[in-house]
């Protein structure tokens, strides 16, 4: 490769990531706003369940510990892309891949347990909040086991592409920060809404 | 090649003393809540606390935020992303917990009447 062509392609790099990570800020905001509403609202149960009586925490802890070593076999896997080692890569994205789909089986099996308990969203404010805020995540996680779906195909067709390689760094940055937001939501949500008061 | 197995060692160790610390804040703040060691507001505190600890390690081992070189874009949206975030979740909780005694038009010993009379109601 020349060294213009060098230079083009890490101008490109980086304007992708920055702009990448501009999203991640913007999504971050949008949390915020959830949190915000969750909190505020964590009271107005209408007569419904409390948040003491719904959730569970050895499940929820399940689900942190299966988010965050998915986020650090993610990390593993970008090493081994780093490495242009194929094999390697491939492995620790299919646990990245296997990690992300328990922890949304165990998500979607909470909450079609409470909706059919009759704590759906429509039973309080409260539970509106849950949902929306829980719901949200989830359906990031969701898209971004999609996103490496459809990324690992690409990978077996055309191998080590640079556009591969960009698009693998923005996955890993993805995948870390729906960890962070996770932390939040377990802290806030389940550990918060539990405890003895 | 031996410069390139050196970062990659690097990061490797990284990776691992990232997720072992995030597993132990876990379990932690588990341990807390689930114990019933702490109560209350002291609780929420630690617990609170031990999140944000977390974040800066994952920040710091996950997202490698010190390794960027200048003019380092991504430390400073992060931290206006923070200043937004901040204003949003303490703004939004401080006018919400506060809204009854703000909306009203009485005096305040007459605002203090009126709110005694409402806490049993659960307002």
């Amino acid at each position: 490769m020349s060294t213009l062509a060098l230079r083009d392609l890490k101008l490109l790099n980086f304007k992708t990531n920055s702009g990448f990570w501009l999203y991640l800020m913007t999504d971050c905001i949008l949390f915020a706003s959830l949190f915000a509403t969750y909190i505020v609202l964590h009271g107005g149960t209408a007569g419904g369940p409390t948040s003491r009586d719904i959730f569970e925490l050895p499940m929820a802890l399940t689900e942190t510990i299966i988010l965050l070593t998915s986020s650090f076999t993610c990390g593993l896997a970008l090493l081994a892309l780093r490495q242009e080692n194929l094999k390697q890569l491939v492995v620790w994205l299919g646990v990245t891949y296997v990690l992300g789909i328990a922890f949304l089986t165990i998500e979607l099996t909470e909450f079609s347990s409470l909706i059919q308990a009759g704590h759906g969203w429509q039973q309080s404010a409260f539970l509106s909040a849950f949902f929306t805020l829980v719901g949200t995540h989830g359906l990031h996680i969701f898209i971004g086991l999609l996103w490496l779906f459809t990324m690992v195909i690409v990978l077996f067709k055309r191998g080590f592409t640079p556009k591969l390689k960009r698009q693998l760094g923005l996955f890993a940055l993805f995948w870390h920060f729906l960890d962070l937001v996770w932390i939040f939501i377990f802290t806030v949500v389940y550990l918060m809404g539990v405890m003895p008061s | 090649m031996t410069k390139r197995s050196d970062e990659y060692s690097r990061t490797l160790t990284k990776y691992v003393i990232g997720f072992l610390a995030s597993l132990a804040l876990t379990m932690f703040a588990y341990a807390l809540v689930s114990g019933r060691i702490l109560t209350g507001d002291s609780l929420l505190l630690v617990i609170g606390g031990l999140a944000l600890v977390q974040m800066i390690v994952q920040l710091f081992f996950f997202l490698h935020m010190a390794d960027e070189s200048r003019p380092r874009f991504r430390l400073v949206s992060f931290g206006f992303m923070l200043s937004i975030l901040v204003i949003v979740v303490a703004g939004s909780l401080w006018i919400m917990y506060h809204l009854n005694y703000n909306m009203m038009g009485m005096s305040a010993a007459e605002k203090d009447t009126y709110m005694t009379s409402q806490k049993d109601k659960g307002f």
